[in-house]
């Protein structure tokens, strides 16, 4: 009984994580329609800059999370303009095929260079043990962190002028250029943000679990079926979307083999964009 | 169908299939043999994706399930049933296409990128249960023993028994791909892909339909898996479903032009012929993946169109004969 609650209990903390994985993912998709399909491929950089970060640099594996802020900043308003730009307002259809052949030069490039085998950083921090179960420090505070960045996300898009012109783009973008938000900026400056977040994530999940050039299309489509449990856009929805997920993982993995947790996760996506067809994200759309 | 015989595109895709068959038996060219074999299959999953991804505007990234299934089920009944490889065949194509009804039933209920996005849960839900199938070998797979070849007259006389019934495996979906094209579905489709509302509203039987092609659409791809991998004589999950097969599948039918017959075609056999250059020559051999991924950002950037779409534009003439 225990174990299914230690278990519970560490999928709430890699939960957190996972909505952080989601919600540069759900941003984009929020503010422009757009479905970043290089989002795996971005978190797996923010992992391998961990890695040559702290095995090159000999840096704090948390120290890694300023600079891939940066980064990943700057390699996602260079995205936007590389694959986005010229596809916002066109079928939705060309920008995931887009986007997805960026996804195939990162892939094609890291594979080349790394190959896929499993890398791992170790973390050694002290776990809070409970009777028989331990939860590792690096669960918690990665969980932590995770909430502190979706806050500050959230802060950013209530409270700054920024955020709010993000918000209003969201919402109806010919309106916004109307009272003189320059749109364009604020697109490009929302891709970079959710390539960062993906950046950011990815060093957090580095700290977590040993990762492959391919491991972010697994965090992708959680990525996806968080989106679809918390809405778009909205970073409280996406961190209750990845506990959400988190709790499911950690009450099945007990009773099923590891590899059948993606495909319970995508039947669920399935039904639940089946039982809500469109719905709850039209209702969502803008509502940032 | 004596109007189609009237109609000059029918002699083309004749033509060109008799090409095919023809061109490695004189001389007894078995390495050109080879290379003209993957090009039939390209051409293939190319022609029968663009079912989906031309006609009806839906993008599918999971088409290689289709293949990786039809090759599972046939190198099965093979090796655990000594089934002969006529048979199997059919059986892949029929098992597959049904199941991908009644997945299709399911997951068709969502539009657009929704869609899409599913069936990348496709591949994943598939490729675990096919990893944990234990009679399917699960991830070591299923190794054939040299005997199967014996009913088609020993390996080197299967290799070109396979390769012809490969290149009718093409003949036929071209021939399929034209033929739906020229159809009442076919016009059902393209109107899905135009605007799905409104065809629905003038009387498109909008989910019949999609369900519908996407059952069609894993028919002759279950059966070039199944060929392919008798060939082979060996099937394991990370060869049956491999990504990047599914994904030159969507470059090809871009690259040549998404909803015609003609340019997904030629884009298909352009494409296997520059992945093999490329495989070969050592600079590239470990870039193919980005090669295939800047290829296909170019053309959706710059060239909507494809290949097609310039022919159409310059010589506006084409449009009557090439479909």
């Amino acid at each position: 009984m225990l174990g299914i609650f230690a278990s519970i209990i560490d999928g709430v903390l890699v939960g957190l994580v996972y909505g952080l994985a989601a919600m540069g993912l759900t941003l984009i998709w929020g503010v422009m329609d757009v479905i970043n399909l290089t989002h795996g491929a971005m978190i797996v950089a923010g992992m391998f800059a961990l890695f040559l970060l702290t095995s090159a640099l000999g840096l704090n594996p948390y120290a890694a999370l300023p600079p891939v802020l940066i980064g990943g900043f700057l390699v996602g308003v260079a995205l936007y303009w590389i694959s986005i730009h010229r596809m916002v307002g066109r079928p939705p259809l060309m920008s995931l095929l887009s986007t997805f052949a960026v996804n195939l030069v990162l892939i094609g490039v890291g594979t080349a260079v790394w190959g896929t085998a499993l890398f791992n950083v170790d973390v050694s921090l002290p776990g809070i043990t409970m009777g028989r179960y331990t939860f590792p420090g690096a669960h918690i505070l990665a969980a932590v962190l995770a909430a502190v960045i979706a806050a500050a996300l959230y802060l950013f898009l209530q409270r700054t002028r920024l955020g709010k012109s993000v918000r209003a783009v969201a919402n109806n973008r010919e309106a916004a250029e109307l009272v003189g938000i320059p749109t364009t900026r604020v697109l490009a400056i929302s891709v970079g943000l959710g390539v960062a977040l993906a950046g950011l994530s990815g060093v957090l999940i580095g700290t977590l679990f040993p990762f492959t050039v391919l491991s972010g299309d697994g965090y992708q489509l959680k990525g996806f079926v968080v989106t679809v449990l918390g809405g778009f856009g909205n970073p409280v929805g996406a961190l209750l979307g990845g506990v959400a997920l988190g709790l499911l993982e950690g009450a099945v993995t007990p009773f099923v083999p590891v590899s059948w947790t993606l495909v319970i996760e995508f039947v669920l996506f399935v039904l639940v964009l089946i039982a809500f067809p469109a719905g709850i994200f039209r209702s969502r759309r803008g509502a940032l | 169908m004596s109007s189609m015989l009237r109609r000059p595109f029918f002699w083309i895709i004749a033509l060109a299939v008799t090409a095919f068959a023809l061109a490695p038996v004189y001389g007894n060219d078995v390495s050109l043999r080879e290379s003209l074999l993957l090009d039939a299959l390209y051409i293939t999953l190319a022609s029968n994706l663009n079912l989906m991804l031309g006609y009806a505007g839906y993008v599918n990234f999971g088409s290689i399930v289709f293949f990786g299934l039809g090759g599972y089920i046939c190198v099965w009944l093979v090796n655990s049933y000594s089934w002969p490889l006529a048979p199997s065949l059919i059986v892949a194509g029929v098992g597959v296409s049904g199941l991908a009804l009644i997945f299709g039933l399911g997951i068709l209920r969502l539009r657009g990128a929704f869609f899409a996005l599913a069936t990348i849960g496709v591949i994943e839900a598939v490729q675990a249960f096919v990893e944990n199938f234990t009679p399917w070998g699960g991830s070591a797979g299923i190794y054939l023993s040299g005997e199967i070849f014996k009913p088609l007259g020993g390996p080197a006389h299967a290799l070109w028994v396979i390769y012809f019934m490969m290149v009718a495996v093409m003949g036929l979906s071209l021939y399929l791909s034209y033929a739906i094209k020229t159809s009442k579905f076919g016009l059902g489709l393209l109107a899905i892909g135009q605007n799905e509302d409104a065809a629905a509203i003038l009387g498109v039987p909008t989910s019949r339909y999609k369900a519908l092609v996407y059952s069609v659409s894993a028919f002759l791809p279950a059966i070039a898996g199944g060929l392919y991998f008798f060939k082979s004589a060996f099937i394991q999950p990370s060869d049956a479903f491999d990504l990047s097969l599914s994904t030159e599948a969507l470059v090809v039918g871009m690259l040549g032009g998404e909803g015609t017959v003609t340019g997904v075609a030629v884009g298909a056999f352009l494409y296997e012929e520059l992945r093999g250059y490329l495989l070969t020559s050592s600079t590239f051999a470990n870039f193919q993946l980005v090669v295939s991924g800047a290829l296909l950002l170019l053309i959706v950037l710059f060239f909507p169109g494809g290949l097609m779409g310039f022919v159409y534009s310059r010589f506006p003439r084409t449009q009557k004969v090439l479909e």
